[in-house]
């Protein structure tokens, strides 16, 4: 495993820099454009959803390998107020800002790995990958 | 054209870029009284809740001030990717690329105004 960048995300301009990076990381790792699209729009998601909710944060962008296989992975961390029911949070149409409530439920369906831990008061981490 | 808006979105928006672009473009509908509005979105690589939402408040409004709004040029891997997210985008009309677009306005438009002349002879 091998770290390759991380992101701040502290203003709207920096999800476009996200999507960016992601987009790049996953062309490296020849990832199909779907498979692409799919990890660019997930990660445009949370990402969003961690400026909104969490008041900004941190992606983390790791390239994996397992045995022939290859991944793309990545870490949005923010030290925000946390989410209190995350089984509610993942279900469609659940917000509590002024969104269609798609981030995270969305998110998930678009990656082949997707987890979440959250602790109230102290932020959320949530990791996806994609693999090839 | 006269009745018809042509909006290309030809870089990666950010949120509040793509919030002013809708703003922007209703204003737009009002002052020039259009009839019919086509947004180019081939150049779009993503789209994600936020700009599918703008798409679909931007056709939503358009409505209500009597214009008709075309979504066009949609590639392939971002349909797939904004189904598989959940956004149906229901309401907006699509077409596949400009021409189709043009060609699904000025039908709309046709309808409507032969509406309009049965209703006068009324």
């Amino acid at each position: 495993m091998l770290q390759t960048e991380t992101i701040c995300v502290a203003a709207s301009g920096d999800i476009v820099a996200v999507r960016h990076a992601v987009r790049r990381q996953a062309v490296k790792i020849k990832l199909s454009l779907v498979d692409q699209t799919k990890i660019v729009t997930a990660s445009s998601e949370l990402a969003r959803n961690m400026l909104v909710y969490g008041g900004g944060g941190e992606v983390t962008l790791e390239l994996l390998q397992e045995g022939v296989r290859h991944g793309l992975r990545a870490h949005f961390v923010d030290a925000g107020p946390g989410i209190p029911d995350v089984n509610l949070a993942l279900r469609d149409g659940f917000t509590t800002g002024n969104g269609m409530g798609l981030g995270l439920g969305g998110a998930k369906r678009l990656v082949n790995e997707f987890s979440i831990e959250s602790t109230v008061g102290k932020g959320t981490r949530v990791t996806i990958t994609r693999w090839r | 054209m006269g009745d018809f808006l042509l909006v290309t979105i030809q870089v990666d928006m950010h949120d509040q870029l793509a919030s002013a672009l809708q703003d922007d473009l209703t204003n737009k509908i009002a002052k020039v009284n259009a009839k019919g509005v086509l947004i180019d979105i081939s150049s779009l690589d993503i789209v994600d809740s936020f700009i599918g939402r703008m798409l679909a408040n931007t056709s939503a409004m358009a409505r209500v001030l009597d214009a008709q709004t075309v979504v066009v040029g949609m590639q392939p891997a971002v349909a797939i990717t904004l189904v598989e997210l959940g956004l149906n985008l229901s309401g907006v009309h699509t077409a596949l690329d400009v021409e189709k677009g043009m060609e699904m306005l000025r039908r709309h438009i046709g309808i409507t105004e032969l509406d309009g002349d049965t209703s006068a002879s009324d």
